[in-house]
């Protein structure tokens, strides 16, 4: 039997799950995601939300074995840092074949997809992930 | 009476990057190894295990409103047409219209109409935006197509998604000159409530359903607008295999040279409410100005619509604004039975 997830704290986060958003610092002009109360750079909350580019560059991924039992199925799981230019995020890789293909560098771009079931009968938490450019530019 | 128009700003579409070889699927279920040979099919597009109609609308959405080039905001109503929807009560269309940046004042329901609920769509967006009522509405057809293992439905039940941004004619990308709709009560296909597969009434697929509607809307469509077969550049029709759509195309006075760009299925298989929608993405991808296109969906049921579409100008400048049907059914990777088995649920696990 598994942990479901906190429907109410998935609800409060949606804006920054789906969309993206992070957060610029009014005072330094730096951006962070996800968002948080202060800028982790300079400590200001002077902070607007910013929609972040959905291309990025990988620089480093890890592979998950041990996994949540609503996202078996999904099993390895491939987690990134991305560089998306403003900013660097952590996030979930996806369309992964193999994971010799990810290399450094290597350009992704997200995508909306299942993170999580709650079981049969509960919520599906969707996310954005990072998947290999489908269309080089 | 004046016929309402509409145009088509955008369009957009999305095919997982996984593809299922038939002949593993009648290795497994120790069919002849000839026996979809006939199908006109060779592989399947399987959506991924983190993947359904929602994720997949999603992509093809986000792809047709960047091509319309508006702002989601200026949406304000969402059809989500699926015969597999994540939640059988709580609307993919809010989620994906959150997840876009286009709620909240905005109609939105999920439709249900076998494989023709997303074509419903459009056809209530022709009149909501002739009328008045909407300025841009959003139609999306998405499926992870189910049939039971071991059914000859399995060869060709597949997965992808097309959608449409229709708003007035103005600026538009492509107009709906007209457009018309055919539905009898056939028991060609249904699924009743709560059963995971679906089933077929074996006599009633072919000419008491596919080809008897699709015909009759068609011939309707042609004869109030005074055209013929040769007067069109393109003919799309719903495709549950490779074998059907040309048929009823030939049937009606259609030749290869008008069907072939809008053939999807002998690629990716029956992508259900995606089936001929993504036809006419590909068409789009590839029309020229000023050609004359007859689209064709087709949803068990049953019913049929015809629609008469002219390309404009402006589809020139919208076609690289986002990746083509093309980039999708380059972009492949073959699985085998147990991957797809896995990614589709057909492996029963305790939760």
């Amino acid at each position: 039997m598994s942990m479901d997830l906190s429907i109410s704290r998935f609800w409060r986060k949606k804006e920054i799950i789906y969309k993206l958003n992070g957060a610029k610092c009014k005072s330094c002009g730096k951006v962070h995601y996800p968002p948080k109360n202060a800028c982790p750079y300079c400590g200001s909350r002077e902070l607007e939300l910013v929609e972040l580019p959905r291309r990025g560059k990988l620089i480093s991924y890890t592979t998950i074995y041990a996994i949540p039992e609503g996202a078996r199925h999904q099993s390895p799981i491939y987690y990134g840092l991305i560089d998306l230019g403003v900013t660097k995020i952590t996030a979930e890789l996806t369309d992964i074949v193999n994971a010799n293909s990810l290399k450094k560098d290597m350009e992704v771009e997200a995508t909306l997809r299942k993170t999580q079931e709650d079981r049969d009968a509960g919520l599906i938490y969707y996310v954005l992930k990072f998947r290999p450019v489908l269309v080089q530019k | 009476m004046a016929t309402p128009k509409a145009g088509i700003h955008g369009w957009g579409a999305y095919i997982p990057i996984y593809r299922l070889p038939l002949s593993d699927i009648a290795k497994i279920w120790g069919w002849h190894p000839d026996q979809y040979k006939g199908l006109a099919v060779e592989s399947k597009a399987i959506a991924g295990p983190d993947e359904d109609s929602l994720t997949m609308g999603y992509e093809a959405a986000y792809n047709a409103i960047k091509r319309s080039k508006i702002e989601p905001k200026k949406i304000s109503a969402i059809f989500f047409g699926t015969e597999s929807k994540p939640y059988a009560v709580k609307p993919s269309a809010t989620i994906i219209g959150e997840a876009l940046g286009i709620t909240p004042f905005t109609m939105a329901s999920d439709l249900e109409f076998a494989c023709r609920a997303a074509s419903e769509g459009m056809r209530s967006l022709i009149g909501m935006a002739a009328s008045g009522l909407i300025d841009y509405g959003l139609a999306i057809g998405s499926d992870t197509a189910q049939a039971n293992p071991g059914d000859v439905l399995e060869f060709t039940a597949a997965s992808g998604a097309a959608a449409f941004v229709i708003g007035r004619t103005s600026n538009a990308s492509a107009i709906i000159e007209d457009s018309v709709t055919f539905v009898t009560d056939t028991p060609d296909f249904w699924r009743r409530a709560s059963q995971p597969y679906p089933l077929h009434g074996e006599g009633f697929t072919g000419e008491p359903a596919y080809f008897y509607h699709i015909e009759n809307a068609v011939k309707a469509l042609l004869e109030r607008n005074g055209l013929k077969p040769s007067d069109f550049d393109y003919a799309i029709f719903h495709q549950p295999n490779g074998k059907f759509p040309v048929k009823v195309g030939q049937d009606l006075g259609f030749n290869m040279d008008q069907m072939k760009d809008g053939l999807v299925t002998p690629m990716i298989g029956n992508t259900y409410n995606a089936s001929a929608l993504m036809g006419l993405a590909r068409v789009l991808d590839k029309a020229k100005p000023g050609q004359k296109i007859l689209l064709a969906p087709f949803g068990s049921g049953a019913g049929s619509d015809a629609y008469l579409i002219t390309v404009t100008d402006e589809v020139e400048n919208r076609k690289p604004l986002a990746p083509t049907v093309e980039d999708y059914l380059n972009r492949k990777v073959l699985i085998d039975y147990a991957s797809y088995a896995k990614s589709r649920s057909i492996i029963h696990v305790i939760k």
